[in-house]
């Protein structure tokens, strides 16, 4: 576990060294307050919901493209080489890159902090609401982050790592869509609508925290985070 | 130290080595030469445990490959082809991160990783990015990773590629000094690199190990027997006749003629089945009370030796 840590370590600083993470975050704080802040005068409620439903659309964009240059990066270097004839494991060196790449993430989605703030300000929000719905983005950037780890071990290129993680991630958002259940048989609708990755959001969003939802999150995260171990001990691209 | 059996690996249905046996004692440098998609790399990777075989055994200090792959590591140092390292970190950053993922005790790590920068010559870059270095740095960046867990032995893949010559020589005079106290095998397709550092050579063509021995060993028996260039002052019909009658000429050619005082000069170029045959070529020629001005055991080089041994078949 101590090489889990130095890994992450190494990542979580490879950001901070170079540019990307300050344009990243720049990005991310000034879209996200620009959408919310647009409707959120002419509404006038101290609510944060019309935040968190931007979240699946906007993290569906920031995530893959924080995750994208995790292991493309490295097996078009060759670095993975150095990497994978040291003694440590590939569950180890999975895991260190997922989370470095959430230590990312968490910095952005917390830096928002100045919404809450504002709303604490200008009334009296449902703090409770909030945090749960903080709560959901994280667990949702996750499982879009272990997705897109896992796309970024599938190919040298970052640009194609980058477009698979957003298909997977469309696609399992889709499937829970109202949309795309009118089109299943009607037996299959419950199980559609469980693995759909929007749906576990909404209930959290409004304030809900089910455990049902928290262990849908954790094992999506788990699946993809194993196929990932999986590619990088198969090392097909050798 | 390192005993590779019968070792074979296919991707998909290509045979990129097949099986291929050696072993490599303790404080030997070898060289392993082959033309380029020989299998080279391919098997560095499988005893460094980048890949698994799929079939044969590679043990390393007695540890197999298979079951141990986390001892096997330990024990070696690896420098992959084309040294590839993180450009945004610098150099004293990137040596602690291999330090810690080597499982140096963080005591040692400070004492180990100044060891490595003296030997091998970073104190004046390290805390340059490494992107900024010139390939002759970074390809000492590269050693030095190798060396950090100070291991018992070194897997260099084409450690000198891509460097000027100056730098060539740099490194391989280090190698050659790490060599004194560690095993080493080192991939190459330079020859002269060969001579100038390893104790023994390997040599890989198509797959398949196809030469092993000193560099010595493996010419005098690609050549089979000796050739041997003499000028010798007598009668050509006497001498031709001489020539056939020895038992250990198998072919003679006249190579040259040269007239010097009104006294005729013939050099003539003999093939031998047998090695050493100077000493009785000269014994020959005072017996019978000829002159002679030259006697020249010609040596094939090694590139000649490399090309018979990688073209033919």
């Amino acid at each position: 576990m101590k090489n889990v840590w130095t890994i992450t370590r190494k990542e979580f600083r490879a950001y901070f060294d170079s540019p990307i993470a300050y344009i990243f975050i720049t990005a991310y704080l000034l879209l996200v307050n620009f959408l919310y802040l647009w409707t959120f005068f002419v509404v006038g409620q101290a609510d944060m919901r019309p935040f968190f439903g931007l979240m699946p659309f906007v993290l569906l964009f920031f995530v893959p493209s924080i995750s994208m240059r995790q292991w493309a990066e490295e097996r078009k270097m060759g670095t993975l080489e150095i990497l994978l004839t040291t003694p440590v494991r590939e569950v180890e060196v999975v895991l260190g890159k997922f989370m470095a790449s959430m230590g990312l993430l968490a910095v952005m989605i917390l830096l928002t902090f100045n919404i809450p703030v504002l709303l604490g300000y200008l009334g009296s929000p449902d703090w409770g609401v909030i945090i749960c719905g903080y709560l959901g983005s994280l667990l949702l950037g996750a499982s879009y982050m272990a997705i897109g780890l896992f796309a970024s071990s599938l190919s040298e290129n970052q640009i194609v790592a980058f477009i698979i993680s957003i298909a997977i991630c469309t696609l399992m958002l889709i499937l829970g869509e109202w949309f795309f259940l009118m089109l299943v048989p009607d037996i299959f609708v419950p199980v559609f609508d469980y693995i759909g990755l929007g749906t576990h959001f909404e209930s959290m969003g409004r304030g809900v925290v089910d455990s049902r939802d928290i262990i849908y999150y954790l094992s999506v995260i788990g699946v993809f985070l194993y196929l990932n171990v999986n590619t990088v001990e198969n090392r097909s691209w050798v | 130290m390192i005993k590779v059996d019968d070792l074979t690996k296919y991707y998909g249905a290509t045979l990129a080595v097949d099986r291929v046996s050696f072993e490599v004692q303790k404080g030997e440098v070898v060289g392993f030469l082959g033309p380029n998609a020989a299998g080279k790399t391919t098997t560095m990777r499988m005893i460094t445990c980048y890949l698994e075989p799929s079939g044969g055994n590679v043990e390393v200090a007695g540890h197999n490959v298979y079951d141990h792959p986390h001892e096997v590591r330990n024990c070696i140092g690896y420098l992959p082809e084309s040294c590839p390292l993180y450009p945004e970190m610098n150099v004293v950053d990137y040596l602690t991160y291999i330090a810690e993922l080597r499982q140096v005790p963080s005591p040692e790590r400070r004492g180990r990783i100044s060891e490595m920068v003296e030997v091998t010559g970073l104190a004046s870059v390290l805390y340059k990015d490494i992107g900024e270095l010139s390939k002759g740095f970074r390809q000492r960046v590269g050693l030095a990773q190798a060396m950090v867990h100070d291991p018992d032995i070194l897997i260099l893949d084409e450690p000198t590629s891509g460097l000027d010559p100056n730098q060539i020589v740099e490194i391989r005079r280090l190698i050659r000094d790490i060599g004194r106290e560690k095993t080493i095998i080192l991939s190459t397709h330079i020859l002269p690199e060969v001579s100038a550092t390893c104790n023994r050579v390997l040599i890989i063509n198509d797959a398949k190990l196809v030469a092993s021995g000193t560099t010595d060993e493996l010419i005098n028996s690609a050549q089979g027997g000796d050739v041997v260039t003499v000028s010798v002052q007598a009668d050509q019909d006497a001498l031709y006749e001489a020539m056939r009658e020895a038992p250990f000429v198998s072919e003679f050619n006249k190579v040259g003629e040269e007239s010097v005082d009104g006294r005729a000069w013939i050099a003539l170029e003999i093939k031998s089945g047998e090695s050493a045959i100077g000493e009785r070529l000269f014994r020959l020629v005072v017996d019978k009370g000829w002159s002679l001005r030259e006697l020249r055991t010609e040596k094939m080089s090694l590139e000649e030796v490399f090309a018979r041994l990688t073209t033919a078949g």
